[in-house]
């Protein structure tokens, strides 16, 4: 098994926020998608992130305030999960809630062994 | 206004237990400490702000949801944190923002508290506890009694409670005991157990004449619905799980009749049969009936069956004491202990008459012991006054007056008292 990490852009939650009820519904298909993940024991970690947020550059270290980048181009969130290869891992990532959006995507990446 | 002080008492034994049962589930039952403090700090806040802003609608509701937000502040602290394991399948997703709230939800949805409730209270008579130790945690974390009551219940002290307690949390920190129905295998001999302090919980409510009114009320209520989980699912479907039921039922069907408006004992001679609830008698014929399986007759079953044959019969007079004999027998047989050879004495009474009674007093097991029961003394007291020995009568009402702590009970030994000068 390899480990892959799954980055979600995009997406309209505030909106979608709007509606509780619209919302809540969402949110139970993050947990059936994630929840079928565990019971596979293909899951590891998910955190969503604020869109608040420094950044630190280069041997002068300096420090800029976000946001970086345009709103639709911003890492929303990540999951990592444990898959055989790069199409199991995508095929995994494909019943992501965010694809429910036409601006969402994930972007899906092995993480790879460092080799000295 | 409803006195809040009250409605948190009596909510706080009703919705504890569900939700001590939900948090053990989340922490672990090692964190029962933690699944405690939540609900403990649930209450404190709940008597804070309905005393300023009025009690909520739904009150359980409220409760619940503050109960829920606390856990989840508690795993945002502490997922990381070595003291909890959210590892298991089922705990996995609370780890992330994106599952916790939706998690937490499904978590304490109705239907499942009932299971966790059930869980919780075989994992309370895991076989490693001792017994005096099970029905103290199970009276404290499932039905909110505070320490000086089960104090009072075990006639202990707060402190060898405390020690109780203490030494059960440390057992479930160390062995990480899994909340689960247990194996058909160990299923009888742990349902004994979890009966066992069903029922003492419905004595305590039945039979204590201290506690105030609503408190009696819902110790009974909780002792019965403990057990009504049982009946209801089906991996703890066991005759003696229907018997205890039975046997519930028929003694609630009269707890109203013994006493008077003011709270004072009605003997059952003197007791308005027809206040007695013939709802809960069916429903207790009934149990019986759902009781009369395998091959094993449980003391419930017998108990059940004296109390049934007092739920009988039409008058005090028309009382089939024979039939009722013959059951203490059995039932003196099969487990004998102080107080059914005392109720057998009542029985010898009624059918072979005081001076009968007397003798077989005479030979009681472990006379010692039975002269610390109020009891022993009343019924002496009683068997005396009926031979016309008014002195002895006199002194055991005495004695009996000294040994309750019921005022109620003292109150009618004292009547007895006089009328004896009579």
């Amino acid at each position: 098994m390899k480990e892959y990490l799954l980055l979600f852009r995009g997406g309209d939650g505030k909106n979608l926020r709007q509606s509780p009820e619209k919302w809540q519904q969402h949110m139970q298909r993050w947990a059936a998608w994630m929840g079928e993940m565990t019971q596979q024991g293909k899951f590891v970690g998910a955190q969503p992130l604020s869109s608040d947020g420094k950044q630190i550059t280069g041997t002068k270290k300096t420090v800029t305030d976000g946001p970086f980048i345009e709103g639709k181009e911003m890492v929303g969130g990540y999951l990592i999960c444990k898959a055989s290869t790069i199409d199991e891992a995508t095929g995994i990532a494909n019943g992501c809630p965010i694809l429910e959006f036409d601006n969402g995507t994930v972007e899906v990446r092995e993480i790879q062994e460092m080799t000295m | 206004m409803l006195d809040t002080n009250k409605l948190t008492d009596h909510l706080f034994r009703h919705d504890s237990g569900k939700m001590v049962s939900v948090l053990t589930k989340i922490f672990g039952t090692e964190n029962l400490e933690t699944a405690e403090d939540v609900v403990q700090q649930t209450f404190i806040d709940a008597i804070s702000i309905w005393k300023l802003k009025g009690i909520p609608d739904n009150p359980s509701a409220w409760l619940f949801r503050v109960a829920k937000n606390k856990a989840i502040d508690i795993i945002r602290r502490n997922k990381h944190s070595l003291q909890y394991d959210f590892s298991d399948n089922e705990r996995k997703l609370l780890t992330s923002e994106y599952t916790l709230a939706t998690t937490m939800e499904t978590l304490w949805k109705e239907e499942l508290v009932k299971d966790d409730l059930l869980r919780m209270m075989f994992a309370c008579c895991h076989p490693e506890i001792s017994e005096e130790n099970q029905i103290t945690l199970i009276l404290k974390t499932l039905c909110g009694f505070s320490t000086a009551e089960i104090a009072k219940a075990f006639l202990t002290s707060e402190d060898t409670v405390s020690k109780r307690l203490y030494r059960t949390k440390e057992f479930f920190r160390e062995k990480k005991i899994k909340l689960a129905i247990p194996s058909t295998e160990e299923l009888k001999s742990r349902t004994d157990a979890v009966l066992n302090s069903i029922y003492l919980l419905f004595n305590e409510g039945y039979n204590s004449t201290n506690a105030e009114q609503l408190i009696r009320e819902d110790l009974i209520d909780e002792a019965m619905m403990l057990c009504k989980l049982l009946t209801e699912n089906q991996h703890t479907q066991l005759p003696e799980v229907f018997a205890l039921m039975a046997l519930m039922c028929f003694h609630a069907a009269r707890s109203e009749s013994r006493l008077t408006s003011e709270g004072e004992i009605i003997l059952l001679p003197y007791q308005d049969r027809s206040k007695w609830n013939f709802d809960l008698i069916f429903s207790g014929s009934e149990y019986m009936n759902k009781a009369a399986f395998g091959n094993e007759l449980s003391t419930y079953h017998i108990e059940a069956a004296i109390a049934f044959e007092h739920c009988k019969a039409e008058s005090f007079s028309k009382t089939n004491w024979q039939k009722i004999l013959e059951l203490y027998e059995l039932l003196c047989r099969i487990s004998s202990s102080p107080v059914t050879e005392l109720n057998k004495a009542v029985a010898v009474m009624e059918v072979h008459g005081a001076a009968e009674a007397l003798a077989s007093l005479e030979n009681i097991s472990d006379k010692k012991k039975m002269e610390t029961f109020y009891l022993y003394h009343s019924l002496l007291g009683e068997i005396h006054s009926r031979l016309h020995h008014s002195v002895e009568a006199k002194k055991y009402f005495e004695n009996a007056a000294r040994l309750t702590q019921s005022d109620a009970e003292k109150k009618i030994l004292k009547e007895k008292i006089i009328a004896l000068l009579n």
